[in-house]
Order: C-alpha cells, then sequence, then structure tokens
C-alpha cells in the first residue's frame, strides 16, 4: 500500500484526472499549492516594483493505492501532467502505514479498494 | 442654435457609454478563466487608448464627412471644424456630438475583443483594433448616421434609402457580431476548446459588468435623439421594458431547458435586450418594444446553445448577443414601427411594406461588409505573424505573458529585483 503523490502544473490538472480514471485508479484528492522546481521565474512589474516569482501555482495528487496499482498510478501522472518543458512537476511515493474507509470501518487494502471490486 | 437641455443630456450620455466599455471590460473578466482576467480587461481599456486617437483623427471624418453613399470624406479629419457651433440641423456643438460619437466606435471596438479573448497577442490587438476602427466602423455609422446609402433617401437596389437604425443596429450591434465571427476564424481555437471546460471564473463580475451596461444603455439609446427630443425620450423608456422583458424570457427558457435558472444566463439577456431595441429604441412603441424583448430572446438563446458545440471558438458569443439580437432588432422594425410613434414611417404591421425592404437591406449588407473587411484585416495582420500565443503561452495565461501581471497576484514568492527604495541594498520579499 502506498501513496502517491504527484505534483503538477494547473493547466495539466484535468488530463492527469482523465489519465487516472482510464487507467481506473479511482479514490484522488487534490489540492492547489505553490512550489519551486527550478523553472525559469517570471518576471512581474506592478508600476515601480519589479519582482521575480519564485514560485509557481500547482497541483498536488494524493492518491492512495494498493502496490498493484503503483506502477499504473505513476504512469497516468507522467502521461497526463507532461508538456516537455521545464516545470512538469514530480511524483513522489511513500509507504503508507494505514488506511480506514470511514463509512464502513474497512482497513488497509480493502479501504484504498474501490468500492464495486 | 444651441439647446442647453439637449447638451447637457447628450455630454452626459456620451460620459454614460464611456462607462460601458468598462462595463464590458467587467463583463468580459468575469466570464473567462483567472489567468486571463486581466489581459481581458485590458482589451476593452486599449480600445478606449486607440480608437480615441483613430476616431479624432481620421475615424469621425469617414463616418460623419459628406463624402459618398458608402464613405464619408476628409472634411472632419484632425478634427478641422469641429468647434462650439452645432452640425447643421442639430441643437448641440459639433464637439459634443464628435465625442458623443466616439464613445460608440469605442465600444464597438471593444466588443470585438470577446470573440479572441485567451490566446490572441496583445500588441497585434491594438494594430487590429487602430485599423478597424478605421475601415470598419466609420464605414457603416456613415451608411445609417452619416448621410450613406441606407439614410441618405437615394434608391439603391429595391430601398429608398429610408432604412431605420436609431442607435447603431448596422454599425455597433451588426458590425461587431459579424467582425467578431470573422476575427474568431481567423485567429483560431484555444488550445482547450473542445477538450476542456472552459468556464467563467467569476459570475459576479458577469452580473456587474451587464448592469453597468444596461445603465450606460441609457445613454446610448436614450441619447441617440442628439437631445431631450421625443425620440430619446422613447428610447429611454424602451431601453428599460425590452431587456426586462427579454431577463424574463430568458429565466423561462433556462428553466424549462434545465429546470435552472442561471445567472450568466441573466448577464446575457440583459445584453441581449439591450442590443435588440439599439436599432428600433425611437421607432417602436412601449408595448412592440416589450414583444421585441420576448423574441429577440429566441434566436439569440438558440445562437448560443449552438456555438459550443461547433468547432468556431467565438470566445465570449458576440455574434449571438450582438450580432444576432442587433440583426433581429434591425428587421422587427420593419414590423412594428409606427408613424404615431416614430414620425418616420410605418411597418408592415400598419400597412407599408417598403420600410421592411429597407431593414432587409440592411440585415444583408451590414453583416457581409463587417465580415469580410475583418477577415481581410485579420488574414493581412496574420500574414505578418504573431497573431496568436503559443501553446505554452497560452497555459501559463495571457495576463503573465501579455502585462507581465496577474489579474490575482499573492506576492508569496515573489523576490524584490529592483527596489527603488533607500534599503535597496536588501532583498524584500512580499507584494511590495
Amino acid at each position: 500500500m502506498k501513496l502517491v503523490i504527484g505534483i503538477v502544473r494547473p493547466e495539466k490538472a484535468n488530463d492527469v484526472l482523465e489519465a487516472l480514471y482510464r487507467a481506473e485508479v479511482r479514490g484522488v484528492s487534490l489540492s492547489r499549492v505553490q512550489g519551486h522546481g527550478g523553472e525559469l521565474e517570471r518576471v512581474e512589474t506592478y508600476r515601480g516594483t519589479t519582482v521575480k516569482m519564485g514560485l509557481s501555482e500547482k497541483v498536488r495528487f494524493e492518491v492512495a493505492v494498493s502496490d498493484a496499482f503503483v506502477q499504473t498510478a505513476i504512469d497516468a501522472l507522467c502521461a497526463g501532467g507532461r508538456t516537455g518543458d521545464v516545470g512538469d512537476g514530480k511524483v513522489f511515493v511513500i509507504p503508507l502505514e494505514r488506511a480506514v474507509r470511514i463509512r464502513t470501518g474497512e482497513t488497509d487494502e480493502g479501504a484504498v479498494t474501490p468500492v464495486g471490486d | 442654435m444651441i439647446d442647453s437641455g439637449d447638451t447637457a443630456w447628450t455630454m452626459a450620455s456620451g460620459a454614460l457609454v464611456m462607462f460601458m466599455t468598462i462595463g464590458l471590460g467587467v463583463f468580459y473578466t468575469g466570464l473567462v478563466r483567472p489567468k486571463n482576467g486581466l489581459n481581458t480587461f485590458m482589451m476593452c481599456v486599449a480600445a478606449l487608448a486607440v480608437v480615441t486617437i483613430s476616431w479624432a483623427l481620421i475615424g469621425y471624418s469617414l463616418a460623419f464627412g459628406e463624402g459618398s453613399g458608402f464613405i464619408g470624406n476628409f472634411d472632419h479629419a484632425f478634427l478641422k471644424d469641429v468647434g462650439f457651433e452645432p452640425r447643421e440641423g442639430q441643437t448641440v456643438p459639433h464637439l459634443v456630438f464628435f465625442m458623443f460619437q466616439a464613445t460608440f466606435c469605442i465600444l464597438t471596438a471593444a466588443l470585438v475583443s470577446g470573440a479572441v479573448v485567451e490566446r490572441m497577442r496583445f500588441v497585434p490587438y491594438l494594430g487590429f483594433i487602430a485599423i478597424w476602427s478605421i475601415f470598419v466602423y466609420p464605414v457603416m455609422a456613415h451608411w445609417v448616421f452619416g448621410g450613406g446609402f441606407l439614410s441618405g433617401g437615394e434608391e439603391f437596389l429595391w430601398s429608398d434609402g429610408g432604412t431605420l437604425d436609431f442607435a447603431g443596429g448596422v454599425p455597433v450591434e451588426m458590425g461587431s457580431g459579424f467582425s467578431a465571427l470573422a476575427a474568431a476564424l481567423i485567429v483560431g481555437a484555444r488550445k482547450d476548446y473542445g477538450r476542456l471546460a472552459l468556464l467563467p471564473h467569476n459570475t459576479i463580475y458577469v452580473l456587474l459588468g451587464a448592469g453597468i451596461l444596461w445603465f450606460g444603455w441609457f445613454g446610448f439609446n436614450g441619447g441617440s435623439g442628439i437631445g431631450t427630443n421625443n425620440a430619446s425620450v422613447l428610447a429611454f423608456a424602451n431601453t428599460l421594458l425590452t431587456p426586462a422583458c427579454t431577463l424574463a424570457t430568458w429565466f423561462l427558457l433556462d428553466y424549462l431547458r434545465r429546470r435552472r435558472i442561471t445567472a450568466v444566463g441573466a448577464g446575457t439577456a440583459i445584453i441581449v435586450g439591450c442590443v435588440g431595441i439599439t436599432p428600433a429604441g425611437a421607432f417602436v412603441s412601449p408595448a412592440w418594444a416589450m414583444v421585441l424583448g420576448v423574441l429577440v430572446t429566441l434566436p439569440c438563446y438558440a445562437v448560443i446553445v449552438w456555438r459550443p458545440r461547433t468547432h468556431v471558438d467565438e470566445t465570449l458569443d458576440v455574434l449571438a448577443a450582438h450580432g444576432i439580437a442587433g440583426l433581429t432588432g434591425i428587421l422587427f422594425i420593419g414590423f412594428a414601427a409606427q408613424i404615431a410613434w416614430n414620425d418616420a414611417a410605418d411597418g408592415l404591421f400598419y400597412g407599408e411594406s417598403q420600410l421592411l425592404g429597407d431593414q432587409f437591406l440592411a440585415a444583408i449588407v451590414a453583416p457581409a461588409y463587417a465580415f469580410i473587411a475583418t477577415y481581410l484585416i485579420l488574414s493581412v495582420i496574420k500574414a505578418i505573424g504573431g497573431l496568436r500565443a503559443s501553446e505554452r503561452e497560452e497555459a501559463l495565461g495571457m495576463d503573465v505573458i501579455s502585462h507581465g501581471e496577474e489579474a490575482y497576484v499573492s506576492g508569496e514568492g515573489a523576490v524584490l529585483v529592483t527596489p527603488e527604495s533607500p534599503r535597496d541594498h536588501e532583498l524584500v520579499a512580499g507584494p511590495g
């Protein structure tokens, strides 16, 4: 059981969702985050104030999956999020100690398996 | 002979119409995504700069100089002979009339931007509206307002030159609507059009902008009599009646279609109603104005529902809300005009068929000219290059690409690079 975290461009978020859905990975959380990952800085000017924007808007996906679905989820995040330019984001995979489905009390593998499977 | 009341109201009306361009900016900004909000607003603000200058230099003269049936001449170029004396047959200073008409051309150019937002580059856009406000709007304004072939009383084809257009159904509404269609075709669709949902980001702005536009329209229509005469009075009242009926009809259609009455639909309905009554304001009775409010809704609603299913990314539906609504209003005059109210001509319902023919002519030549002329202008600019943003730029958003600013800036992670404060040896983070 792993937690797959994907940080992608906001304009690619819909593509990633679609890729995850097609790969039959269900159960996704996403949040808006700001980050910096080596992409070129934007320069903006407001009246006399010129600034370098060091942080870019990103969308962070969190997908809890059973071990069999880890590679599928990673592939979907990469396929949906890639443009080929600097700033496409990262995927991190971390071990997941426990999971509980609140409605039923199911734990672990049962809790991260989509209903009906 | 200058009349102080007429002059006062025309000056006030000019200011009202000028503010419509800002209202349009608010309306359009609400309809686009946040990363393009500023650029969309700036396209309207840009019209205030570019078109005011082109109008003063040459546009006004091409529209209101004597000239031929097709276009005016250079008599008033660089505002020559435009001063305190009124134009023939008017009761307001020539300068006031010039300013009032300028605000119409500015608004019309800004309207066209609705077709190309979220992907057209800003500098080519400035060039486009400069050229467009010389070769498209003044020509069509000359036809109906400046003594051209739609208003000069001279026969042309089946028309006797008596087309009625009170406040700009031809140059403003059909002019912007069909120009917008051509612009959308030349500039092309946004990269994600038809693939992703591209939604309005602030529906409050949509209603606020529509409200400002409606308010300004009392000057637009109510001032087009160039005074406080009966024509202005009738148009003023009709500018409340028609949009109210359009709004109610739109509610009904929304409810029948999806069982939900939408706010973006309401904002659109306000525009459609105001556009519908624009050409007809001073020519139809208040009762017919209310009927027009209902009728004009139907074709516009249909086009707005149908257009997004096509490949044509005419992004903010200028064609439906202005082109089709203006065309409907122009034709409606041919049926419902009434000498008892307008002192000019009866329509088909009152036993005269000539007027409908005249209106029909305008409904053919205006869309054709606006579409073809805009198509040619933008084709030339496209050939020069740089007309639209690259896919990468479009993804980042036109605010950052065109203006180096953002509509909604947080300042987090912003590092000051050229401090102008005395503490310029420090690097100060923050919104500045």
